[in-house]
């Protein structure tokens, strides 16, 4: 019996100690490091890919994903309660009986063994020097008590700033309240559900009615934080809570309706302000409650604060040209699209799916050749994946307008074969009326084997003298062109490197490759004019701009064989349908927490600025008068207010 | 006798005010109602609650430390003069000379860093040459910067309502702007207790710590166009905001101005520079003061943000790295108070443990901006 007194006693001491106090706070400083340094509540996913099996069960054991919301910081948390609050137990009757002590019984013995004490003999009436002291003392902001000692002696024993100690008991209630408050809104309610097998994490990807009642919390749960995307023109009565690898569904007391999201840009065409139209339906309104709600202007009903969070597509149409590739197609396929659906393209094994996944309209982009340049608005792109039937997909992002980089305009597409890699850009120059149609005639003719044999006749005409008109000199020159078409067509640029290395003496490389670029410069420039005519257009002016046009598009035409698709989307028309992200909250602790905060900052101000001192002022029968300060805090401001007063004294005594 | 009972006495505050502190109270009044006369119909309650309750809170602080009178006019009187000259066109920037030259936002703010630096070489140049005058000199430099600082943030802030009327913010919103805020606030709590304690050997530390948030400042014209202004994203249209950012930077300037003094101390302790230092005991005093005024700054302007992140983000705490580290600043400096407050310690390891702080603060300051992602997004880099 008495060994577990002792046990529970010293527990006791510990828990209440600053030891421990101090030694919590940096416990829980380094903890909270984990968690800015370790992305928090990411996909699952991508952990594993970051971290690999191994380490990835690890450290979802030790729950570092969401390491605020572990049991283990809880846990640190709660000892930071606990210990606090003992803490406050333990100190509080002592700090109030030395609040309210005046020390009117020190000896003078005690007195004379302070730091800070000064004797004064004085001359004159007894009655008026005691007048004087304390007046003295009440000019200071000093309260006092005067005590007659046996001896004869009177000790007048002065205080000032006793609020101080409150402060330290403000400061330590604050910690407590707030923690406490915070505990409340986090997801602890949830937890012990989830321990005791009430409550599950729903990890499939199925709609929010079908989701099973271990998955959803009732409208009386006390806190959350949850998430809902509206797109315009639809309502919902639930919303989404993300929680590691899954999801739960939070029921709602009442229905929101998204009539209009509307986002406000400035001049230079950064956002300026996100807002949406939201109409409240509930059985206990006489009619829908309609509200505009925007970043920094929530709206609050029933308890439930419902926040402009994000945006994003709510499912815009899209029209697009559809260009094959590697077709000797000059004409483009309609095709149209929706975001978040798709679209299948061609049949059995070679069969496309793409998905579109988002339609911007706004995108603002540093385009300048240094990066220094201003940022601006490029106009809309969309960003979508397409997949083939072994599951395998690329991500792509197309740009509706052209873009103008390096001096020059190009159509843009950027690809990704995976989320991880950064995106590679696909540049296709613009023609003379800034369409997309002069390359894509420039490249069908290109990809058109059965126009091969024009373009080299075209091009022997022109580019061989009249007078070297050896049939033979001829056929092998156009033979040649044609080679270099065909190889051209079939893999661009690598490939003709590939047709050099296997076919030319290592020490002529070079002579050949010059040689067969010139070639391919001259067949470029007849292969266009050919593609102008079947189009019914004047061929090209023999101007720079054709020749830099004519560069970029055998650079793109080359490019195109790592686009890893056969097709290019050009996005023409859209109808733009946006959906607004909204959070809903519902946070009962947050009064708890705000009336801590003002408790601390009153609590702080109180230990930091008020200064507590005492002092005693020992008249004796013999007129000597023993003067001495102390104060709780031994520092320099008691050192010069003591030496102040000891000069004051001295001048009030004389 | 009954004189030197009376002069002793401690005077409250206003009956020790002269007629310079009336006038000076009286100047600021009369410029707040003027605004108001003005611009009233544009102000909603709280902007008229700012307008007076600075009028009233320069008046205390000129009146507590005479010092700021000066700077408070300085810095409106050419404020004044700047916005006069721009006469409501941007364009003037480039063609008035004083504008050009001396307080256009850009000019000052490059004025302060030129005196920023000078200011740093003087009050070194004093301490080897234990020189009184030199000191005073470097004072004066550091008091020039001050003023040119503030003349350029306020006219930063005329000039963001010249670029459009919807763009116009309060120039504390981004990494730019908050890191001339730091030079200021971190060189006027110096110069306070470089007045308080009477002495100038602290300032080339003290300064050194201004001086790379120059350098940084610098860098971040010439690489980064960092002075360009640019609208305001929605989240950080708010007025916690302008209440927040001040608030938490007089925080961080406390806190670095604690290390300065700390790594003085240490150096002292040591015998370097030793007999051109104040006494250890003193600079330990410093010390502590400015890590409580810090200490309790810090409190308020995390409860400020918290009270914003409930406003604009749904919940008054993310735990986003921004967040956390200012809780782990925090927890960092309430330690530290424990231990100095509760425990009575003193001397080299509360020291070193504000100088390790210094590198706490510099990384929830722009560490957490430049390696960790969060919803603080205003300065990434």
């Amino acid at each position: 019996m008495k060994s577990q007194q002792t046990v529970t006693k010293r527990l006791y001491e510990l828990l209440s100690s600053m030891r421990f106090a101090v030694s919590l706070l940096s416990v829980l400083g380094i903890a909270s490091i984990i968690g800015t340094v370790l992305k928090q509540n990411e996909p699952y996913p991508n952990y594993i890919i970051q971290f690999g099996q191994f380490w990835f069960e690890i450290f979802e054991v030790l729950g570092l994903y969401d390491v605020y919301h572990s049991a283990w910081f809880l846990l640190i948390l709660l000892f930071l309660v606990v210990s606090t609050g003992l803490c406050i137990y333990r100190q509080t009757p002592g700090m109030l009986r030395e609040m309210r002590a005046w020390r009117e019984n020190a000896t003078e013995k005690s007195l004379r063994a302070f730091s800070h004490r000064h004797e004064y003999q004085v001359e004159g009436n007894a009655e008026e020097v005691r007048v004087r002291l304390l007046k003295f003392l009440t000019a200071r902001g000093f309260r006092f008590r005067t005590e007659r000692h046996d001896s004869g002696s009177e000790l007048i024993a002065a205080k000032a700033g006793t609020y101080q100690r409150l402060g330290y008991i403000l400061t330590h209630a604050a910690i407590v309240i707030i923690c406490v408050g915070g505990l409340i809104d986090g997801n602890v309610p949830f937890k012990i559900q989830e321990l005791l097998g009430y409550k599950t994490v729903e990890v499939r990807d199925i709609s929010a009615a079908e989701v099973p009642p271990e998955s959803r919390l009732s409208p009386a749960n006390l806190s959350f934080r949850a998430n809902l995307t509206l797109p315009e023109g639809a309502s919902a009565d639930v919303a989404f809570m993300r929680m590691r690898d899954g999801y739960l569904v939070q029921e709602l007391p009442f229905r929101v309706a998204l009539k209009d999201f509307r986002i406000e840009h400035y001049a230079t065409g950064q956002p300026k302000s996100f807002e949406s139209d939201l109409v409240i339906l509930d059985p206990d309104l006489k009619e829908p409650l309609e509200a505009t709600i925007a970043v920094n202007k929530p709206l609050i009903y029933k308890g439930i604060a419902i926040y402009q969070s994000d945006f994003q597509d709510g499912g815009s149409k899209l029209d697009f040209h559809l260009w094959g590739l590697f077709s000797d197609q000059a004409v483009p396929m309609a095709v149209k699209g929706t975001v978040h659906q798709e679209v299948r393209l061609g049949e059995g094994d070679t069969a496309l799916n793409v998905e579109f996944d988002d339609f911007r309209k706004f995108n603002i982009l540093n385009l300048s050749e240094d990066g220094k340049g201003k940022p601006q608005n490029v106009g809309p792109n969309v960003t979508f994946k397409v997949r083939d039937t072994q599951g395998q997909a690329r991500e792509y992002v197309n740009y509706m307008q052209p873009l103008k980089l390096d001096g020059r305009h190009y159509f843009v597409s950027g690809m990704r074969p995976t989320l991880q890699d950064e995106f590679r850009y696909l540049r296709i120059p613009v023609d003379e009326d800034f369409g997309i149609e002069g390359f894509m005639r420039f490249r069908a003719v290109v990809m058109d084997k059965l126009a091969h044999g024009e373009i080299a006749r075209r091009l022997s005409a022109n580019a061989l003298p009249a007078d070297a008109a050896d049939a033979d000199v001829r056929e092998k020159f156009e033979a040649s062109v044609m080679q270099l078409l065909a190889a051209f067509s079939e893999g661009g640029y690598s490939r003709i490197a590939a047709l050099i290395e296997d076919s030319v003496p290592e020490e002529q490389r070079e002579n050949a490759a010059q040689t067969y670029i010139k070639i391919i410069n001259g067949a470029a420039w007849e292969a266009n004019n050919l593609a102008r005519e079947r189009a019914g257009k004047q061929p090209a002016k023999p101007s720079e701009e054709t020749q830099l046009f004519l560069q970029d598009s055998l650079n793109s035409l080359s490019d195109l064989f790592f686009y890893g698709a056969p097709f290019y989307l050009e996005l023409k028309e859209f109808e733009h349908r946006e959906a607004s992200g909204l959070q809903l909250t519902r946070s009962p602790g947050k009064n708890l927490v705000y009336s801590g905060s003002v408790l601390l900052v009153l609590g702080i101000f109180a230990m930091l600025y008020i200064r507590e001192r005492r002092i005693w002022l020992l008249v004796k029968p013999d007129n000597r008068i023993l003067f001495a300060m102390s104060s709780n805090r031994k520092n320099r401001d008691l050192d010069m207010e003591f030496a102040g007063y000891r000069e004051q004294l001295q001048r009030l005594l004389a | 006798m009954s004189n030197a009972l009376t002069n002793d006495e401690p005077l409250p505050l206003l009956k020790s005010l002269d007629w310079r502190d009336w006038l000076y109270a009286i100047v600021l009044l009369a410029g707040a109602i003027f605004a108001f006369s003005q611009y009233s119909h544009y102000m909603d309650v709280y902007e008229r609650f700012f307008l007076f309750g600075a009028a009233l809170t320069f008046s205390w602080l000129g009146w507590r430390w005479k010092a700021m009178r000066n700077l408070v006019l300085g810095v409106g009187a050419l404020s004044l003069f700047a916005i006069h000259l721009y006469g409501a066109d941007l364009q003037r920037a480039e063609q008035a000379f004083f504008l050009k030259y001396l307080i256009a936002s850009q000019s000052a703010i490059m004025w302060m860093n030129v005196l920023f630096i000078l200011a740093t070489v003087a009050y070194w140049a004093a301490l080897f040459n234990r020189s009184q005058f030199t000191g005073k000199f470097a004072s004066a430099l550091a008091w020039a910067a001050v003023l040119m600082g503030f003349v350029g943030l306020m006219v930063r802030w005329y000039e963001s309502y010249l670029i459009a009327p919807d763009v116009g913010y309060i120039p504390v919103s981004n990494l730019y702007e908050v890191f001339i805020l730091f030079c200021l606030i971190t060189a006027l709590l110096y110069l306070n207790y470089e007045q308080r304690y009477a002495t100038r050997q602290l300032g080339p530390f003290v300064m050194l710590v201004i001086s790379a948030a120059v350098g940084f400042i610098l860098w971040y014209i010439f690489d980064r166009q960092a002075y360009v202004i640019q609208p305001l994203v929605p989240a950080l249209q708010s007025y916690w905001m302008k209440i927040h950012v001040p608030a938490n930077f007089i925080g961080y300037g406390s806190f670095s101005l604690a290390a300065m003094v700390g790594i003085a101390y240490l150096l002292a302790e040591r015998g370097i520079l030793a007999s051109r230092l104040p006494g250890l005991e003193t600079m330990d005093d410093l010390m502590y003061k400015s890590i409580a005024i810090g200490f309790a700054f810090f409190t308020i302007a995390t409860i400020l943000g918290a009270m914003w992140a409930a406003e604009a983000w749904g919940g008054y705490w993310s735990w986003d790295p921004k967040e956390t580290w200012a809780l782990i600043v925090w927890l960092n400096y309430a330690a530290w108070l424990h231990l100095r407050l509760v425990k009575g310690m003193r001397g080299s390891v509360l020291a070193w443990w504000a100088v390790i702080g210094l590198f706490i603060t510099t990384f929830a300051f722009i560490g957490v901006n430049m390696f960790l992602s969060g919803l603080h997004s205003y300065g990434e880099l």
